[in-house]
């Protein structure tokens, strides 16, 4: 899909940029986040697609992705990333942009009892931090 | 070194196994500590917006309970309140402006100078208590048993508060050779075994949990040792499910290293708590292995 400069969205490039120091135009897109990334078959664009559509200013396409709302903050990217680029910190930044404005990810009143019962306290407390707003 | 233990959301309640085996071992081990006993959550993980400070409260706040205690470092059992703590620790130390802003917004609380140390308990075996002691205080080494060490993430990233190298991690394969056990060497050891996203998409969770457990069978595991309740849930607690899903994976119990140490250091089966654990509930394979 060809790309015009009046297609890229300098004011998303710059929300992204205040809650996240990290530098995605830095990204050379190698790839190498993506090979590391546990749950990358789960996503729909892998974390080197995200860096290179935000590259972009592809607000559109980025924040209908699901691939932020599969990371796991795990940091595997980020520690084999050759560009030092604190991608967890950009996957923190989309999801921030679209909790803030109150749109939950997941809903305490749905867990199933199972869930409720086995889950470690962390698993709450982490996730809804991640996933709530 | 005056050292105090901050339990955590989980320790108290799921994760009992993990807290009750580890400071039985300590106390064996002779290890002076005092437990926090004002603390609240840390958060469980680290928020990562950098506009956002008002998420450090939570682990500031158990870092002046530390100050407040007149000790020099905390340890923590849980890697997600580990992770939580030493990173918290990290940005204020390296961010007087952060800092300034938390002291100042606690206005209640004695001002945090940052001079706390966070330690894992991993890392206070090694260098506090030493492998060498460690090993002359084996009584029931446990020959012959291979682990898979299972690093997670939390303990190993990012750079600034791994507790071992990142992509060589080596810590709990040599607290497994000071217990006695053999370590295996699994690619899959530093592999996240989904964490949080057993909540927001579990199928995601249960396929990274897969191919930890599988590798670790590839490799020759009889068991995993891990040191986290939300990787003991994704590959414990969820394993029916994961054997369910892939047929080539087979039962595997999974431990807290904790209970390895307890059992090594001939404590009572009473402290392990193998009751929590899943699969495995009785804790056959690792007291079998105990001579």
């Amino acid at each position: 899909m060809p790309i015009s400069s009046r297609d890229i969205d300098k004011s998303f490039q710059c929300k992204v940029e205040e809650i996240a120091s990290a530098d995605f135009r830095r990204c050379m897109q190698c790839g190498q986040c993506t090979g590391m990334c546990p749950v990358v078959e789960q996503m729909d664009f892998t974390p080197r697609q995200i860096m290179h559509l935000l590259q972009f200013g592809q607000f559109e396409r980025v924040s209908q992705a699901r691939s932020y709302w599969t990371c796991a903050a795990c940091h595997s990217c980020m520690v084999n990333c050759p560009r030092d680029i604190d991608i967890p910190q950009v996957m923190e930044a989309m999801r921030q942009l679209v909790l803030r404005d109150n749109e939950d990810q997941v809903h305490p009143n749905k867990l199933s009892p199972e869930q409720l019962r086995e889950m470690p306290q962390i698993a709450f407390v982490s996730g809804f931090r991640k996933l709530t707003a | 070194m005056k050292l105090a233990y901050y339990p955590g959301c989980t320790l108290k309640t799921k994760a009992r196994n993990l807290e009750e085996s580890a400071l039985a071992g300590l106390r064996e081990l002779g290890v002076e500590f005092i437990e926090l006993d004002q603390w609240n959550c840390c958060g469980a993980v680290y928020s990562l917006a950098t506009d956002d400070l008002i998420h450090q409260v939570a682990p500031l706040r158990n870092l002046i309970r530390v100050q407040q205690e007149e000790c020099d470092a905390v340890f923590t059992l849980c890697s997600q309140c580990y992770n939580t703590l030493a990173r918290a620790n990290v940005r204020v130390n390296e961010n007087a402006e952060d800092l300034k802003t938390l002291n100042t917004f606690m206005d209640e609380e004695p001002d945090y100078g940052g001079s706390v140390t966070v330690m894992h308990f991993l890392t206070l075996l090694r260098d506090v208590v030493g492998w060498d002691k460690l090993k002359s205080a084996v009584k029931k080494p446990l020959k012959g048993l291979k682990v898979a060490p299972t690093y997670g993430c939390s303990l190993i990233r990012p750079d600034p508060v791994a507790i071992t190298p990142n992509n060589t991690p080596v810590i709990m394969a040599e607290f497994l050779e000071a217990v006695g056990a053999e370590p295996v060497q699994s690619p899959d050891s530093n592999t996240c075994c989904g964490s949080f996203q057993a909540l927001g998409n579990p199928d995601a969770a249960l396929e990274t949990s897969g191919r930890i457990l599988r590798s670790a069978q590839k490799a020759g595991a009889q068991a995993l040792v891990l040191s986290c309740p939300m990787c003991d849930y994704n590959l414990g607690r969820r394993q029916p499910a994961i054997v369910e899903k892939y047929e080539e994976i087979n039962e595997m119990p999974v431990y807290y290293f904790t209970q390895l140490l307890a059992v090594a250091l001939g404590l009572e089966a009473d402290v392990c708590r193998f009751d929590l654990n899943s699969p495995e509930k009785d804790g056959n394979t690792l007291t079998a292995a105990a001579v």
